[in-house]
């Protein structure tokens, strides 16, 4: 098992969570061409390492956050709320 | 290498089994080739028979870093079926059922290829119209499909349960002439084979890195030394972006998840088809090996990862899908559980293309269905490098059907790889 410390819930199962996906994907602007929208939305860099990725704490405050884990080892670095504003709140209550 | 027939079987027999040669060489690598495959799995070994059987192109080296059937080959549940409706993908797997059914005599070598049926359960109407067009577009095109109603079912398999009340069975979608193989014996068979033709097998062989000339992969640095090859196939799935990132080619449109397989103790005889059980939000899939294990599978680990083993979760999650379909199996004790590690693609469906690179071609993105693939995969792999452009049955199984629009995606469930299971 898996644990994620959530920033509002604690330390859970990550069996609570479910699995977005690559958290470093940066959309492009509505009018770019084709190719930069396929490679955003289809084209991933798929590390053997650390990598930034989203989970949803669907089965508990159903927060998204962005946890740094490694797809070899499962280790997680950190967990940080998605939404810049939540990250703010979260150091602010520290 | 000594042929496999009555013959020898009884010289053998007189002569304390001494008279047999070694299944394959163990040779030097060469310091250079016409075709070297990297991936020394199914697929690779595969297509390095094909690349001499149907070609003629018989310099040829299959490097492996570990040992032949030691990844993803030894890591499944044998399924083999062809029930696919995508243009593109039932003529593929088809074509592979034929390879399949021909194997043994093919290779000289018994892969115990059991077309034992596959028995798709449907728990409800909704459910049972959606297969049915399937199986209808199946039978349109020559591949064998029916349905089977509750009645027969009970007479065929009569332990499954059939009092759940919240996915009651209503029959179910069967392909007679799937089934399923022995994965360690389609490795030494093809290898064996290959070897035969000329083809060097090298094991413990990891390849490093690339150098370029001129655009192409001039050579190959492996844990073997270096290696040129004047025509390069990677074969490595589950590792695929790996390879890709070290040939410096950029993103792949896969993701690598883990999926767990299990067997149980042996037991007698007790199941002689393949059965699947697909409701929403659980997915389970159990046969019986020839030594009397029960060999099973579900979903997903649900997260992306590069480690070849399972999480507790989903061993829960399986575990309750066997109750739920077969509660006789409630007692029986695990074995093992072990996981592979799948190229998972953003519409579930394979590569066997080009790349940017001219001399590279790129076999890659099996999802769940690497094992029943791998003889056609093979023999289109090897077409394609050998004739340098795709056959018909897979030519919009490259990586620019996603910009083009044409994506090949069997359940449509976009793109998201870990949902094309």
């Amino acid at each position: 098992m898996i644990r994620i410390n959530c920033p509002y819930c604690g330390e859970r199962d990550h069996s609570e969570f479910s699995y977005g996906g690559d958290a470093t994907i940066n959309y492009p602007s509505l009018d770019a061409s084709e190719k930069e929208w396929t490679e955003a939305i289809f084209f991933r860099k798929n590390i053997k390492g650390f990598q930034f990725e989203t989970w949803h704490h669907s089965n508990g405050c159903r927060m998204w956050l962005v946890v740094e884990r490694s797809t070899v080892t499962h280790e997680i670095k950190s967990v940080k709320p998605c939404h810049p504003d939540l990250q703010k709140v979260v150091e602010n209550n520290k | 290498m000594t042929k496999f027939n009555a013959w020898n079987v009884i010289k053998n027999g007189l002569n304390g089994q001494s008279y047999w040669t070694r299944q394959w060489r163990d040779p030097e690598p060469k310091s250079s080739y016409d075709v070297v495959i990297i991936g020394g799995g199914l697929h690779g070994l595969a297509t390095a028979y094909y690349l001499a059987k149907n070609h003629n192109i018989k310099n040829v080296a299959v490097l492996e870093k570990g040992w032949i059937g030691g990844g993803n080959t030894g890591r499944n549940t044998t399924i083999v079926r062809s029930n696919y409706m995508m243009p593109g993908n039932h003529e593929f797997y088809e074509h592979s059922l034929k390879l399949w059914e021909n194997l043994s005599h093919e290779l000289n070598y018994n892969v115990m290829f059991s077309q034992r049926a596959h028995v798709s359960l449907f728990h409800s109407p909704g459910a049972k119209d959606s297969v049915s067009r399937i199986y209808n577009i199946m039978r349109l095109h020559g591949t064998d499909a029916e349905l089977w109603d509750l009645k027969t079912l009970k007479k065929k398999i009569p332990h499954l349960n059939y009092h759940n009340s919240r996915f009651p069975i209503l029959g179910a979608a069967v392909q007679k002439r799937a089934g399923n193989a022995r994965h360690d014996a389609v490795a030494w068979g093809y290898a064996r084979a290959a070897d035969t033709l000329g083809v060097d097998i090298l094991q413990n062989c990891e390849v490093t890195g690339f150098t370029r000339k001129n655009g192409n992969i001039e050579s190959i640095q492996t844990s073997r030394g270096i290696i040129k090859g004047k025509k390069i196939g990677f074969a490595v799935a589950g590792n695929t972006s790996v390879l890709w990132q070290m040939a410096e080619l950029g993103n792949l449109p896969i993701e690598s998840h883990k999926l767990q397989a299990f067997v149980s103790e042996a037991v007698k005889p007790l199941l002689d088809q393949v059965v699947v059980y697909g409701v929403g939000g659980a997915h389970f899939y159990i046969s019986q090996s020839d030594k009397g294990s029960m060999v099973f599978g579900g979903d997903l680990d649900w997260y992306k990862s590069y480690a070849q083993r399972g999480n507790l979760p989903m061993v829960q999650d399986v575990a309750e899908a066997a109750m739920a379909i077969f509660p006789t199996l409630g007692r029986i004790r695990l074995l093992r559980h072990w996981a592979g590690i799948m190229d998972m693609t953003m519409d579930g469906s394979f590569f066997i293309c080009k790349t940017p690179i001219s001399n590279l071609y790129l076999n890659a993105g099996w999802n769940y269905g690497g094992f029943k693939a791998s003889p056609a995969s093979g023999w289109y792999f090897a077409d394609l490098i050998a004739n340098e452009s795709p056959h018909n049955y897979v030519q919009n199984h490259n990586l620019e059907r996603f910009e083009k629009g044409i994506n090949i995606d069997e359940r449509g469930a976009g793109p998201d790889p870990k949902l094309h299971g």
